[in-house]
């Protein structure tokens, strides 16, 4: 008996301790947020763990590097910027809550999260309370603007461009600069991002007088791509844009130049992984492009910089995730400034008036939509390597 | 035996304290004293509580190994939000619509693999949570991948607590009624059962729907509280989730369902703060426990009054 009763005080014991651990962490919660002076507060809500951890860890370690190098340089109105990292783990209700606590602590703005859906979850709380989150890498066209009334969202801002302009851009460049006027689609159906990548294409391809000779799908996972190439191959066109992710893309592009097609291809940032040129060979992937937030071979002296700190920090080589979440906390350090003011009201008003930001990812102005209208490189591998145009 | 006298007054007090609670947070709630963080916390506490104690009716007190509590979630909640959002229906027969069609799921899913028994069970229910997740993402009228964005919050404190009320009160009097001594006869020695004259598939697929049901109505709330629902929210993970919470607790215990939906819901939202170790803790407390307390932190008791009173002294 006594043996029992020693253990359900302790579990008892434990429970309070769950209880008095949630309690402390009320305690500064109830006073009215304020900032300790000399510091402005930034919320990171990234997916750290779950399902896409690597695209919010790496956009949290781009932002973290910029805050460092802006805190380095003497802060933001004089003031240190401190960052207040949570983790959503790539759920949608607990990026909310975590949205919700961030708020509760008087964060300036909030960098993240990065997969759309929980930028959707965030946005009633981010609006509610009147404070800007500035997504770097939700691409769906809903995330900034009330697809039900077509207004757009005053507090949520965007980093990256649209798949819609990644589509644009590629039927531009092939149309115009490659010279091409008969393409061939040759994408993957399994996701939203790849259907909307051959729609916006086909749509800007043709309106530019282009005409698509093939149309044809592939289902993530696939691995065998040579019946469907030898129909596009008898179709001839001039070039064929693969919209998908590289995991398949870079075995039908092998697949494509061992069945003689030489044609130029085009993709879009999905095709950005160093698996590519590994899976299928330099030689296969001479003559074709693909749109890229940006080129980590860049040689401007920013991107340099950047791609070189990052390296330092973290020993890895930062993709467009980290680029984005890095140029997401400059933005927002540009935005502060500009509004001379750490109050997220004004804040969220100079991040609207965002004009010429020379970011990494290129240079940003946000329309009306709260979307950057920015140059899309355009890179080409050339034996191996990755040369930006 | 208590008299019924007594009894009546124990069920006044508890009527009370219901009350009490429900006015004391409603007061903090409209008087700003709870942010708008801990009343999130609260509805996942709800939630969570109306999930563990569901799923502890067919793991705990029914004993069939179920691993797709996420896939009947996702059913209520879709279907709850569909009825709001295209349907124009109201609030509550949305929710209603949710919990029968998860429900319905149940039996769909029951009838043929409540045949099976232990670890076979459990990939069998694996495996059709994992299809109404795969069925949700082709679905393009619901968003596909995607999921519903934008759903109406109609979740409001009152639901939540009332909802949450009638699950505990509902499983508990099913567990204390001729229903719940044949649903116990089975986890306990299913042959015997049978010898007996239980009906045992008949009661295993009922202990299911009920479970299931409940499932759908925490999914329902679930939708008109977080805005939106993905397949992705609903995958074995969530069913994980669900499944720590009752063996936490101890399988076979309502309340220690319910401490432990509580237990979790607060360590998840206090360990947010700690990103790089979270899981490293979370891990630990749970390993921790089922050293020491392999069977839960309840094990298959109840907490009732009458624990309070012996450990105090008193005589019940």
């Amino acid at each position: 008996m006594r043996m029992k009763r020693c253990v359900a005080v302790l579990v008892l014991a434990l429970f309070a301790m769950g209880m008095v651990a949630g309690c402390e962490q009320k305690a500064p919660n109830q006073a009215t947020p304020a900032p300790q002076a000399g510091e402005i507060l930034v919320g990171l809500n990234c997916e750290l763990s779950g399902g896409v951890a690597s695209y919010g860890t790496n956009a949290a370690n781009g932002a973290k590097l910029a805050i460092d190098e802006i805190n380095a340089k003497g802060g933001v109105l004089g003031k240190q910027l401190k960052v207040l990292e949570r983790d959503s783990q790539s759920k949608t209700d607990e990026a909310m809550n975590v949205s919700a606590d961030l708020v509760s602590k008087g964060i300036v703005a909030q960098i993240g999260p990065l997969v759309s859906g929980a930028v959707a979850a965030c946005t009633p709380v981010m609006n509610e309370n009147k404070v800007p989150l500035i997504a770097p890498a939700a691409t769906a066209p809903g995330a900034t603007v009330d697809e039900k009334t077509g207004e757009t969202f005053p507090y949520i801002f965007r980093a990256c461009f649209l798949d819609s302009d990644q589509g644009v851009r590629m039927a531009e460049y092939a149309y115009d600069t490659l010279n091409m006027k008969t393409a061939a689609i040759y994408g993957s159906n399994s996701d939203d991002y790849a259907k909307g990548l051959a729609k916006y294409f086909k749509e800007a391809f043709e309106a530019k007088g282009g005409k698509i000779v093939a149309q044809e799908g592939y289902v993530s996972g696939d691995k065998d791509f040579k019946a469907t190439l030898t129909k596009i191959k008898a179709a001839q066109p001039e070039f064929i844009y693969v919209p998908g992710y590289y995991q398949e893309v870079s075995i039908l592009i092998k697949q494509a130049r061992e069945l003689g097609i030489t044609v130029p291809m085009g993709g879009g940032d999905g095709w950005d992984s160093p698996d590519m040129i590994t899976v299928a060979g330099a030689e296969a992937l001479n003559n074709t492009y693909f749109t890229n937030h940006y080129s980590v071979q860049d040689p401007k002296p920013e991107i340099a910089n950047f791609v070189k700190a990052y390296e330092q920090k973290y020993s890895k080589t930062p993709d467009s995730f980290a680029a984005l979440g890095y140029d997401s906390a400059y933005l927002l350090a540009e935005a502060i400034k500009a509004a001379d003011s750490a109050d997220p009201v004004k804040v969220a008003e100079a991040l609207a008036k965002t004009k010429d930001f020379p970011g990494i990812t290129g240079t940003m102005t946000f329309n009306e939509k709260h979307n950057p209208v920015k140059s899309i490189v355009v890179i080409e591998f050339k034996d191996g390597k990755l040369v930006s145009h | 035996m208590p008299s019924s006298k007594r009894q009546w007054l124990w069920f006044l007090i508890n009527i009370v304290i219901l009350a009490g609670i429900f006015t004391l947070v409603q007061y903090m709630i409209a008087t700003r004293m709870l942010n708008q963080y801990y009343q999130i916390n609260l509805a996942s506490m709800c939630i969570n509580i109306i999930l563990a104690v569901s799923l502890n009716l067919i793991n705990g007190f029914t004993g069939q190994l179920s691993l797709g509590h996420a896939g009947f979630m996702a059913v209520g909640a879709y279907v709850a939000a569909v009825c709001t959002k295209s349907m124009d229906l109201s609030f509550i027969p949305a929710i209603i619509a949710g919990s029968l069609a998860a429900a319905l799921a149940g039996l769909i899913i029951g009838v043929p693999t409540l045949r099976l028994r232990g670890d076979y069970l459990a990939i069998a229910t694996l495996g059709f949570g994992e299809i109404i997740r795969v069925i949700l993402q082709n679905i393009e009228e619901v968003g596909g991948p995607a999921g519903i964005v934008g759903i109406e919050r109609l979740t409001t404190w009152p639901y939540l607590f009332l909802a949450t009320v009638i699950t505990i009160i509902v499983i508990q009097n099913l567990i204390n009624s001729s229903y719940g001594r044949a649903i116990i006869s089975v986890r306990e020695d299913e042959v015997a059962a049978e010898m007996m004259g239980v009906n045992t598939t008949w009661y295993k697929v009922m202990a299911f729907m009920i479970g299931a049901g409940f499932a759908g109505l925490a999914g329902a709330l679930f939708a008109h509280y977080f805005y939106i629902i993905k397949p992705d929210t609903f995958n074995f993970l969530k069913s994980f989730d669900i499944l720590v919470m009752v063996v936490l607790g101890g399988l076979g215990s309502t309340t220690g369902a319910i401490l432990a939906a509580i237990f979790i819901t607060v360590l998840t939202a206090y360990l947010q703060a700690f990103p790089a170790i979270r899981m490293i803790i979370y891990a630990m407390i749970l390993i921790l426990v089922m050293i020491y307390r392999p069977q839960g932190l309840l094990g298959n008791k109840e907490l009732t009054r009458k624990t309070f009173s012996r450990f105090w002294g008193g005589s019940a």
